[in-house]
């Protein structure tokens, strides 16, 4: 793990896998999404509704994967020091964030035809919008902190204790009374059809590389812009490279 | 399933939310790091 620290060793591997990831992230989400529009047929209890589920069930996932992937980065810069582990957490904020919202609008659109109301204050809900604005507070902080030049050590902290809202929602159908349904996939098991459960677990797969593509070109856009912002710093220091243009 | 409802205006409300969020957030990364190495390598070559 210590050996993907050198960022010019990372970004070595990140210049070959981005476009992979994504254009594969494109194409398998693309055809999981037209399988489930197109092909699966309607569910007996949710009709044309549970096609939904193609697109929900992804974002959620993506939505606490990408809290998860935070706190881990977090814990690896606060213990070790690694030095892309802030860039990292950084780089999955935004794709973490846009996901749970995706899943937040997505949930309330399924949530009218099938419950009758496009929102309820249960703890499934609440957690997951307590998610959204957990993202919308890093994302501010870490913007704060870029443009303050503080260290960042408070952002991962923030990212650390945040991650205790990941558990709540993973376990609050069962803890608390809900409108949505309890667990259908747990380790080992699943309560889905395989009718549903194949292209589900296609479309989470192609959306799962789509992120990876977007932390990777994340991490890449900050990688470049601290090495711009060193260099000018370096050049300012020695009073080299100055044009008549910065006279 | 309550009666009376176009079931497939929600299907394709929310397809368009999750692809049109999705899309924009492929574009946005991608044409951002662009940008971040494309200023990065105007200022190596300087």
């Amino acid at each position: 793990m210590h050996g993907y620290a050198n960022p010019a060793r990372f970004l070595k591997i990140a210049r070959w896998l981005t476009v992979p990831l994504l254009v594969g992230g494109l194409v398998i989400a693309g055809a999981a999404l037209a399988w489930g529009l197109l092909v699966v047929p309607a569910d007996r209890l949710m009709g044309d509704t549970v096609r939904i589920l193609f697109i929900h069930v992804p974002a959620a996932w993506l939505g606490m994967g990408g809290w998860t992937t935070i706190a881990i980065a977090s814990l690896m810069e606060l213990v070790w020091r690694h030095p892309l582990a802030a860039i990292a957490a950084r780089s999955a904020a935004a794709p973490g964030a846009v996901f749970a919202a995706i899943c937040l609008v997505t949930g309330s659109i399924w949530g009218r035809p099938t419950w009758g109301t496009w929102w309820v204050w249960d703890g499934r809900l609440t957690s997951m919008l307590v998610l959204l604005f957990l993202y919308l507070g890093y994302l501010a902080l870490a913007g704060a902190i870029s443009r303050d030049g503080a260290s960042s050590r408070i952002l991962a902290i923030y990212g650390l204790v945040g991650a205790i809202n990941v558990p709540i929602i993973n376990r609050s159908v069962v803890w608390w009374n809900s409108l949505h349904q309890p667990p259908s996939i747990t380790m080992g098991r699943s309560a889905i059809d395989a009718t549903f459960l194949v292209p589900l677990l296609v479309a989470t797969l192609g959306f799962s590389l789509l992120f990876g593509g977007v932390v990777l070109a994340r991490m890449r856009a900050l990688l470049a812009t601290m090495q711009a912002e060193a260099r000018l710093r370096r050049r300012a220091d020695t009073g080299a490279g100055f044009g008549p243009d910065f006279a | 399933m309550r009666e009376g409802l176009d079931q497939w205006a929600f299907v394709v409300a929310a397809y368009l939310v999750a692809i049109g969020g999705t899309l924009a957030l492929v574009a946005w990364s991608w044409l951002a790091m662009r940008r971040a190495e494309r200023r990065r390598d105007r200022q190596g070559r300087r």
